[in-house]
């Protein structure tokens, strides 16, 4: 393998994977929390309707990235970030852009789930309310049954809409965060770690729902767990104290990774 | 090695800790025994406060009772057909304003006959309160009919009246004579002769009374003696003879002697009438007549009897003459007493059986209003800016530092700001809830703030999260989702901000809310005064009754306070949240 | 006028909005692109653009018209009565009266000229008044109507309004403390500086004076008691009482904390907290009352039955019942930070088998001191600043002893008796007033920081 000549290389050489099918174009991304350099000069693709995972050891960097793509960093006050980031060709961080509509095009799920403490239906309801997205009460109704349709979870639900978002079940919580998130229709939905307040049944039905998910979304997911990673992602970027290492499709990065690093992490030797 | 080698060698460094020896024991004993003082001094600190409370709690509302409930005369009254001008019968704002005065008099003197004189009649007047014929004229105002017919109306008693039937009168021993007695006439001075020497028990205990005030008064006459007062040996000369002339009285046991109001008053009660006696032989009194006596004709063994006032008149507030009058309503069955409503539904008065606080209840009521309609929307939305949306930078620490200062600031300097600015500067009216209201907002904000606060931290970041990452905007955020969440916290900070408004009165003072009001304010605007405050007033007052009517108030305002509290409590307890 | 005004700006308020919120809901956005803000947005930015010109408008209108009005009324009066501030204020209650119908007797030419005068010019004026903030409003209203499209972000516009408002109200904080300082900094300084003041003591006078007499000679006749304004008997009574208050509350309060956060089992604490709690919560003027009708009486009968000759309105009683009221306060403070100390520490000790008095003596309450201390400062900040209980229980004579038997008065006491009642703002026995509310807000200010400062360092030193 040819890798261990460039092992020492800060950041990858950028290559384009498929080029002009690219939803997110990240280039030359700094992020500083005070002091602390977080994220060093990371450029990435992330392809249209496709899963892209990025893993890395706790601390990496990988959240803080996810977290750059909708702005939610902007709530840190000590948080900047430089560099540049677009979505469909446009710069997320110029200032004329507002950032509460970009965050409803590009949607999030926690690693908590954290539905509010209100109804089913409330909680898939907020954001179309929100933005204005329903012309009336039918079609709010619609919107809030297809998105949790979608999410899988109305066959369990559709009884009881009016229960507390609270009341669910660990994976049905997450899945209805999941609905929350789908329901202001986003091109993006990011998610940090979705599956890992969950157990394993819980943990395989949102790994299916993703896999369902990625033919009308694209879907950019944080995890720990590199089995995962394999099991949804197409594509896979690996992050390591705040750089980008390697960045690939997911077989390729699995079965022959560029980068000794990655061979090291994957192969469970530190991380 | 080497080390364990060394030591070895040199002498024994290493001790043992003695458990076994007696002296080990009794140390170990003696640490025990601090161990359970030390426990035993924390325990006590907390019984001496909850001690000192309960302490408070019931002395002020055993001081508190006698206001609650009220006495009246029930007394058949006949309103002349002329109270008012024939035309005006049906106007009951003339029926208000007639003068009951002839009414009562005529009242009382039915309910007791052969009252004579200028002065016991006026006495016997002023036993009823100057409010006494409030509950005639209403019900005359309602039924104008009445006006003309004779019928039973409770007569509202005067403040000492009422303190006599609680028990601040004096205690009454009656005795039945043995013998015979016969009175000299039936009105004015007159002696009653009981040949059976029916006094002679009471002239006993007379005479030991002279002796002993005989003792006291040789006793004063040594200290003054003592004394260096610049006559002290010519006064104690004469107190000397006093005393002796007093001790030689009291051994001759056939003078007959002279009571005075220093003494326990004596009355003979007889055919139907009561004599103060003035002068006491064994056999024979004299005195005046109190209540006339229907007839002069010679009493039965029996008949007749001997009654002690035991707390003697200058000890007392009510006169032996009232005391006779009101004995005798009570004999009657006149006296009716029961719970004192209008000490809830009137305003302040300077006749204490007629002060109540709705007034200052009123006040409090519009002076809250205007406090909480004041620091909740501005604490709040402060606690919402410097919790979620202040820069952290060098102004915010000040606004921060700044309103803990001023949590701590007395509450007497935020009555001076009251002063200066609401009413010197801005012209704004003294004594106005409006004015009372701002200054207790200034004074609570603070811990509004800190409350509201600590509520909207306690809110977990997840939820606020959850809303951004939906495209909430950060305020949408706040308002919709953690506002709401943080609500129970900020109500329970605000009620308890509100209830230390409520007891407080210094601030108050300083803005004139101490003004004598009677009546019920109805706008912030009106001059009013607060219910602490109203405290604070009666409890200067030097009459006794108004004793028990500041510690009623005080009841009140602490059940109004138990209520706030025990809505934070229960506010906090049912909606207390685990994240 | 101000009700129509008000009442005004309302009916344009709920219109604006509705307006509003109509023309952003029958937008089409052009290019694809959604509407940016909601119509609720565009109504509520519509709303908050007509209520701050005309609450501005109001509040710089009113005074305006009312300075106009109340100085055309002098116009009618010769100068010699116009210019004597006593007669201008007879003139300006005369004019009210008549104007409200309250007027006794028949008014002169003069008086009722001013009347009409006056009330031409307020009328006037506050319909211009009206007539500007409408008008103000209105093109507020209209600015923001003609900007309503799909891409106008009202939402961002409205949250920077709400986001001001938000601003402006942690600032009453701030404004409170100014107006604080104002008050006091100000009617202290003519106190001791303003030239037409009379009786006016220096600053020496008043911090080293042992004389305090404040209510004597107001008139000639009586002008043969002195006046004076010594701070010193003031001063000491005040301390006098504070250090039995804090005799009391001290140990207790200390001890009370002790036994709640290191012996008490959870049912005990569940009882005891709140008995602390009630006892905190009781009014000054109930804990007055107590001191003065049932404390101070009973002090007196155990003095007289030893001989003693007690005050009726002795230091003992206020400073006892004062003690009582800051037990709680001590013990709060002091149990937060006794439960501040780590566990570590403790579990050191008891590993070298010490008991747990112990433990507690050698090692939680050193290591608490500085927080107990600052406790202690609270105390007597509280202590010093309290008013009611020594209002009704100590004395108005203002003694110069260290005896707690004796009456003394304190700060509190004597701005309250100054101050209550009817007061001009003339007189150097009103001022002096407030230059005891000014020594009073800095020392017990200076004791906060002071206490919070020490607080914080100590938090650093376990966080």
């Amino acid at each position: 393998m040819d890798m261990t000549t460039q092992g020492i290389q800060i950041a990858q050489p950028f290559v384009p994977a498929k080029p002009n099918a690219a939803k997110v174009v990240a280039r030359s991304v700094n992020v500083h929390y005070g002091e602390k350099h977080a994220l060093k000069d990371v450029s990435v693709d992330v392809p249209d309707q496709a899963v892209m995972a990025f893993i890395g050891p706790s601390g990496c960097g990988k959240s803080t990235f996810l977290r750059c793509i909708n702005r939610m960093n902007d709530t840190i006050p000590i948080c900047r970030v430089t560099g540049k980031i677009e979505i469909d060709g446009k710069d997320i961080y110029d200032p004329a852009l507002d950032v509460v509509q970009l965050r409803a095009r590009v949607g999030m799920v926690f690693q908590k789930p954290n539905p509010f403490p209100k109804s089913i239906y409330e909680n898939v309801a907020y954001g179309p309310r929100i933005h204005g997205l329903a012309k009336n009460k039918t079609d709010l109704d619609e919107i809030v049954t297809t998105s949790l349709e979608k999410a899988g979870l109305l066959k369990e639900v559709k009884d009881r809409l009016n229960d507390s978002g609270t009341s669910l079940s660990g994976g049905q919580q997450q899945r209805l965060c999941i609905a929350r998130a789908i329901a202001v229709s986003p091109d993006i939905i990011l998610m940090d770690e979705p599956c890992s307040a969950l157990d394993p049944i819980a943990t395989a039905r949102i790994e299916e729902l993703i896999d369902e998910l990625r033919s009308n979304f694209c879907i950019i997911i944080v995890t720990h767990s590199m089995q995962q990673a394999a099991r949804v992602s197409q594509r896979t970027a690996f992050f390591h104290l705040g750089i980008l290492v390697e960045e690939g499709e997911t077989e390729a990065i699995f079965t022959n990774p560029r980068e000794e690093r990655t061979r090291d992490y994957i192969t469970g030797r530190f991380g | 090695m080497t080390d364990t080698s060394m030591q070895t060698t040199a002498t024994p460094i290493r001790r043992r800790l003695d458990t076994t020896s007696p002296e080990a024991q009794a140390a170990v004993r003696r640490r025990y025994r601090a161990e359970a003082r030390f426990k035993a001094y924390g325990l006590l600190a907390i019984l001496t406060a909850a001690v000192f409370l309960v302490v408070l709690l019931v002395d002020i509302v055993s001081k508190a009772m006698p206001a609650f409930t009220t006495t009246a005369l029930q007394l058949d009254v006949a309103v002349p057909g002329d109270l008012v001008p024939p035309d005006q019968k049906y106007n009951p704002a003339a029926i208000r304003s007639a003068d009951y005065l002839p009414v009562m008099r005529e009242a009382l003197r039915t309910a007791i006959p052969g009252v004579q004189g200028r002065g016991p009649e006026r006495t016997l007047l002023r036993l009823l309160s100057p409010g006494a014929p409030d509950i005639l004229r209403e019900r005359l105002a309602a039924d104008p009919s009445l006006i003309g017919t004779t019928f039973k109306v409770p007569l509202l008693l005067s403040a000492t009246a009422d303190l006599y039937f609680k028990g601040a009168g004096t205690p009454i021993i009656a005795r039945a004579g043995r013998g015979s007695a016969t009175p000299s006439g039936t009105s004015g001075t007159i002696t009653v002769t009981a040949p059976g020497n029916d006094f002679s028990e009471n002239l006993v205990t007379l005479k030991l009374a002279v002796a002993e005030r005989a003792r006291t008064l040789a006793a004063e006459a040594e200290r003054t003696a003592r004394g260096n007062a610049p006559n002290a040996a010519e006064r104690a000369n004469e107190l000397r003879a006093e005393a002796a002339a007093l001790a030689a009285r009291a051994k001759d046991p056939a003078s007959a002697e002279a009571l005075d109001s220093s003494l326990p008053t004596l009355l003979a009660e007889i055919n139907g009438g009561l004599v103060k006696i003035s002068q006491l032989a064994a056999n024979r009194i004299e005195g005046d007549v109190l209540l006339r006596l229907a007839t002069a004709d010679e009493a039965k063994p029996g008949d007749w009897r001997i009654v002690t006032y035991a707390t003697p008149e200058s000890g007392r507030k009510i006169t032996d003459l009232e005391v006779a009058f009101l004995e005798r309503f009570k004999a009657k069955g006149h006296v009716e007493s029961g719970i004192n409503w209008r000490f809830f539904t009137s305003g302040d008065s300077r006749e204490p059986e007629l002060a109540g606080i709705r007034g200052a209840v009123v006040g409090t009521a519009l002076t809250l209003f205007v406090t909480l309609i004041l620091c909740v929307p501005i604490g709040v939305a402060a606690a919402i800016y410097l919790e979620e949306f202040a820069p952290k930078n060098r102004f915010t620490d000040i606004i921060e530092v700044n309103i803990n200062n001023l949590a701590a600031v007395p509450s007497i300097v935020f009555g001076l700001l009251g002063l200066a600015m609401f009413l010197n500067f801005f012209g704004l009216p003294r004594s106005a809830p409006l004015v009372g209201g701002l200054v207790l907002a200034l004074l609570v904000l603070p811990t509004i703030i800190i409350a509201s606060r600590a509520a909207l931290k306690a809110v977990p970041p997840s939820i606020k999260e959850a809303a951004l990452g939906v495209g909430a905007s950060h305020q949408q955020a706040i308002f919709h989702h953690v506002l709401p969440l943080a609500m129970p916290g900020i109500m329970t900070g605000t009620i308890i901000g509100m209830a230390h408004a409520l007891g407080e009165t210094a601030p108050l003072l300083m803005i004139g809310m101490v003004a004598f009001i009677v009546d019920v304010p109805t706008s912030i605007t009106d001059a009013a005064t607060v219910l602490p405050v109203q405290i604070f007033l009666w409890s200067d007052l030097p009459e006794l009754a108004f004793k028990a009517k500041t510690a009623a108030a005080i009841v009140v305002l602490l059940v109004f306070l138990f209520i706030m509290n025990g809505m934070a409590i229960w506010l906090r307890k049912r909606f207390e949240r685990r994240w | 006028m101000t009700t129509v005004y008000f009442i005004t700006l309302a009916c344009l308020v709920v219109a604006g909005y509705i307006i509003a919120a109509r023309r952003a809901r029958a937008l089409r956005p052009s290019s694809g692109a959604a509407v940016h803000s909601l119509p609720t947005y565009h109504g509520l930015l519509a709303a908050a653009s007509l209520i701050v010109p005309m609450i501005l408008m109001f509040a710089i209108g009113s005074p305006i018209v009312k300075q106009l009005a109340t100085s055309s009324v002098f116009s009618f009066f010769p100068p010699e009565i116009a210019n004597d501030p006593l007669q201008r204020g007879v003139i300006l209650r005369d004019v009210a009266n008549l104007l409200e119908g309250r007027y006794q007797g028949e008014p002169s030419a003069a008086l009722r000229d001013a009347a009409a005068s006056y009330a031409r010019f307020f009328w006037t004026g506050r319909l211009v008044v009206l007539g500007t903030g409408i008008a103000v409003g209105m093109a507020a209203l209209l600015l923001v109507l003609s900007r309503i499209s799909a891409s106008f972000r009202a939402r961002n516009h409205f949250e920077r309004f709400v986001l001001a408002v938000l601003l402006l109200c942690a600032l009453v904080a701030i404004l409170t403390t100014i107006g604080i300082v104002f008050s006091v900094v100000w009617e202290t300084y003519r106190f001791f500086f303003d030239p037409s003041l009379k009786g006016r003591p220096t600053i020496t006078d008043f911090l080293f004076g042992t004389e305090w007499n404040p209510q004597a000679a107001l008139r000639a006749d009586q002008g043969e008691i002195k006046t004076a304004y010594g701070f010193i008997p003031l001063l000491t009574g005040t301390l006098l009482i504070t250090f039995i208050a804090i005799l009391v509350a001290g140990p207790l309060g200390l001890f009370s904390a002790i036994y709640l956060s290191e012996y008490a089992t959870p049912r005990f604490r569940a009882w005891a907290k709140p008995i602390l709690e009630i006892l905190a919560g009781i009014p000054t003027v109930v804990l007055g009352f107590f001191a003065a009708l049932t404390v101070a009486p009973l002090i007196r009968g155990w003095g007289e039955s030893f001989g003693l000759d007690i005050a009726s309105e002795s230091a003992l009683a206020a400073g006892l019942v004062m003690g009582m009221m800051i037990i709680p306060f001590i013990s709060s403070l002091s149990d937060d930070v006794i439960n501040a100390v780590p566990q570590s520490l403790r579990d050191g000790a008891y590993a070298l088998g010490a008991t747990k008095s112990e433990t507690i003596k050698k090692v939680v309450l050193p290591a608490a001191l500085p927080g107990i201390v600052s406790a202690f400062m609270l105390a007597i900040s509280r202590a010093i600043g309290e008013t009611m209980i020594v209002v009704m229980a100590a004395g108005l004579a203002a003694n110069l002893t260290f005896n707690p038997l004796e009456a003394v008065t304190t700060i509190t006491v004597q701005i309250k008796t100054i101050l209550v009642g009817d007061q001009e703002f003339d007189s150097a026995k009103t001022l002096a007033a407030f230059a005891l509310g000014f020594v009073l807000f800095f020392v017990t200010l200076m004791l906060n920081i002071i206490a919070q400062q020490i607080v914080r360092r100590y938090r650093e030193q376990y966080d």
